[in-house]
């Protein structure tokens, strides 16, 4: 259903900043509700506007200038979502539209949140993505690399967040499909670790 | 047999599955939500039509935007917040999960009020979806930050689909310096290694300095494992953790079974990479910057770092730290709330008033049980006489949802973990340390020592 696009290719809009955190992509007070939506607007609302409560645009943020406004790509510099393990900075820039971030790394829980939800994260050399600023990037999943001007680079990515993210997958369903290994496992650990399974207390 | 770290005990013996490419299926023992996130996570289970496989093993409480002032209810400063606790709670309710709700004499900040319940104990893998879950890496428990959709994934299925991460041991050999704490071990090891040093690593701390920290402090000091990029920090489970622990609601009745003495790394244990650093050279640690790696001892001269944090903080390189103008000071939050800061703070703050420039004061225990301990103690008229709010337990101004907040263009000293721009408010600057140099900070009205606050040194050791 959200499998990464293939082929993919985008104009790569460059944040290259060490340790940008998720405070900054969705601001706590930009989280207005339990769900999962209306985030887009108030992604890196600190950044993105000069005035964030009028919503008056910085004209200087990368993603308000012209070619960026429906950017599917992001550059990245090292630490990228670092800070406060909250989804919602994943959300905010799924529902704003990106698809794919090449960063120099990512922090590990952030990282993580871009698989669930389909956002592809690529680590490559801080040379290689400040290379890629403004630059049409074509990104090949199946094949592991990424093309710009005949310029091929192969990315490392985890087998398994391969697939989820070239077939669209639910880690739950996938993981439902085991609930036989998982049901046989806390059957031989209940005995051996009693105090892990407590009796309802309510 | 071949010796193993504490983390790989840990993960060997959780390993349900082990898939192709690397990555297992890793059982989950105990899932923690607060209001903040697991809202999110129990309504989408809910529209999946997914129930949670073993209610008794998940908990939930109301920190993060619930009001910290006395007399609070459902209603928040923040806009929209009552909803987050009223979701939470009905949520809560039809899932048949634990909730440490807003008056519950147990609330507190999901990282402390875990330790005081005995929810995590050592040996178990814990989660939540809050990132300095790491705080119970303290216990000798395997306890990581994730995002919402693992939180649902580690209740309808009890086990999380994970990539093994490497190993790193960080020794602080020696021992602390008179009025230097765990809160600045573990902002120097950020200052020297990098804000992302840790990427990919789950962290052992040990060494004497370690093994000398009580309970609280061994939480200050693996709190901030995710500010240096680590998926966790840990700490071998030692006698110590055990007399913490007996007694507690939801702990076993003993800790007689012999495993529990296996809850730390074998002799000869291998780690992918490993530091030392020597406890007996730090210093209380202030940050100048707008990441926890831009931080130094507090008597330095502000060094050269990104011109954004230097443009942001107001503050040139080769400033002197010492001595900055305050218009705030915070203690509370998961790093530094507990009944041993208090009473640090007390100590400094005892007699004394901050001053005038610092227009607001805040001190938030990390738990009810830490308030009533504080009150029991005198410690909150200590407080109020000094000039600082005593509140309700919760995260409060540790982020700024959106509700209270500091005056426009305050600069803070926090006992927090983020000196993030605006994590605090919109132009807030904020300076991270310790409770007591908070404490000496506000009593100065600007970034201060806190070894020249001190009523009297302790004899050394």
């Amino acid at each position: 259903m959200n499998a990464f696009p293939q082929p993919f290719s985008a104009l790569a809009a460059p944040l290259i900043r060490d340790n940008v955190d998720t405070d900054t992509i969705i601001p706590s007070r930009e989280m207005r509700t339990t769900g999962r939506d209306g985030l887009a607007d108030g992604m890196f609302a600190p950044w993105r506007y000069s005035d964030a409560d009028a919503r008056v645009e910085n004209p200087d943020f990368v993603l308000n200038k012209a070619e960026h406004r429906s950017a599917k790509l992001l550059l990245a510099g090292a630490n990228f979502g670092c800070g406060s393990s909250r989804e919602h900075a994943v959300w905010a820039l799924a529902e704003f539209g990106i698809r794919a971030i090449i960063a120099e790394s990512f922090a590990p829980i952030f990282r993580a949140n871009c698989v669930r939800n389909f956002i592809l994260p690529i680590t490559l050399p801080r040379s290689v993505v400040e290379g890629l600023s403004h630059e049409t990037v074509t990104i090949d999943l199946d094949d592991q690399q990424i093309e710009h001007s005949g310029v091929f680079c192969p990315f490392e990515i985890d087998s398994e967040a391969k697939q989820m993210l070239a077939h669209g997958l639910d880690a739950i369903d996938l993981t439902l499909t085991q609930v036989s290994a998982i049901q046989d496992w806390l059957s031989a650990d209940k005995p051996s670790r009693p105090w892990v399974y407590l009796e309802h207390s309510q | 047999m071949m010796a193993k770290t504490l983390f790989e005990k840990i993960w060997d013996a959780h390993e349900v599955v082990r898939a192709d490419g690397g990555s297992s299926l890793i059982a989950i023992d105990r899932v923690f939500l607060h209001e903040r996130t697991g809202a999110a996570a129990l309504n989408r289970m809910a529209e999946m039509g997914r129930t949670v496989l073993d209610p008794a093993r998940v908990f939930a409480v109301m920190d993060h935007i619930v009001d910290t002032r006395i007399g609070r209810g459902d209603d928040t400063l923040m806009p929209g917040g009552s909803e987050f606790i009223t979701d939470t709670r009905k949520a809560c309710n039809d899932a048949g999960i634990r909730l440490f709700d807003v008056n519950d004499r147990d609330q507190g900040i999901v990282h402390i009020i875990s330790g005081e319940q005995g929810v995590v104990l050592p040996g178990l893998t814990l989660v939540a979806p809050d990132s300095h879950t790491c705080t119970q890496g303290a216990f000798g428990a395997l306890a990581w930050g994730i995002g919402s959709s693992e939180a649902e994934h580690a209740m309808v299925t009890s086990t999380l689909r994970l990539e093994r991460p490497k190993t790193m041991q960080v020794r602080f050999e020696g021992a602390l310096p008179f009025g230097v704490t765990a809160k600045d071990m573990i902002l120097t090891l950020i200052a020297q290694y990098g804000a992302g040093g840790g990427a990919g690593h789950v962290v052992e701390f040990a060494g004497e300095a370690v093994k000398a920290l009580e309970m609280e402090a061994r939480m200050t000091l693996c709190n901030m494992a995710t500010e240096f990029s680590a998926m966790t920090g840990i700490i071998a489970a030692d006698a110590k953790t055990y007399a913490y622990l007996a007694g507690r609601p939801f702990a076993p009745p003993d800790f007689d079974d012999p495993y529990w003495q296996t809850l730390r790394s074998d002799h000869g244990a291998k780690f992918d990479r490993e530091i030392v650093i020597d406890a007996s050279t730090i210093a209380p640690m202030v940050s100048w910057g707008t990441s926890p790696e831009h931080t130094i001892p507090v008597n330095d001269t502000v060094p050269q770092g990104p011109d954004r944090a230097h443009e942001y903080m107001d503050l040139a390189a080769g400033a002197e730290l010492a001595g900055t103008p305050l218009d705030a000071a915070f203690i509370g939050s998961c790093t530094n709330s507990r009944i041993s800061d208090l009473r640090r703070a007390a100590q400094i703050l005892e007699g004394r008033r901050i001053a005038p420039s610092i227009s607001k004061a805040l001190v938030v225990p990390g738990s009810l049980a830490v308030k009533r301990q504080a009150e029991a103690e005198g410690l909150d008229k200590i407080f109020e006489a000094a000039g600082f709010e005593w509140r309700m337990s919760g995260c409060s101004l540790c982020f700024y949802a959106g509700g209270e907040g500091f005056p426009e263009g305050s600069r803070t000293i926090s006992s927090t973990n983020r000196n993030f721009e605006g994590r605090q408010g919109p132009g807030i600057r904020t300076h991270i340390a310790s409770p007591e140099t908070v404490a000496a900070s506000a009593i100065a009205g600007a970034i201060a020592d806190p070894r020249e606050f001190a009523h009297e040194k302790e004899p050394a050791e």
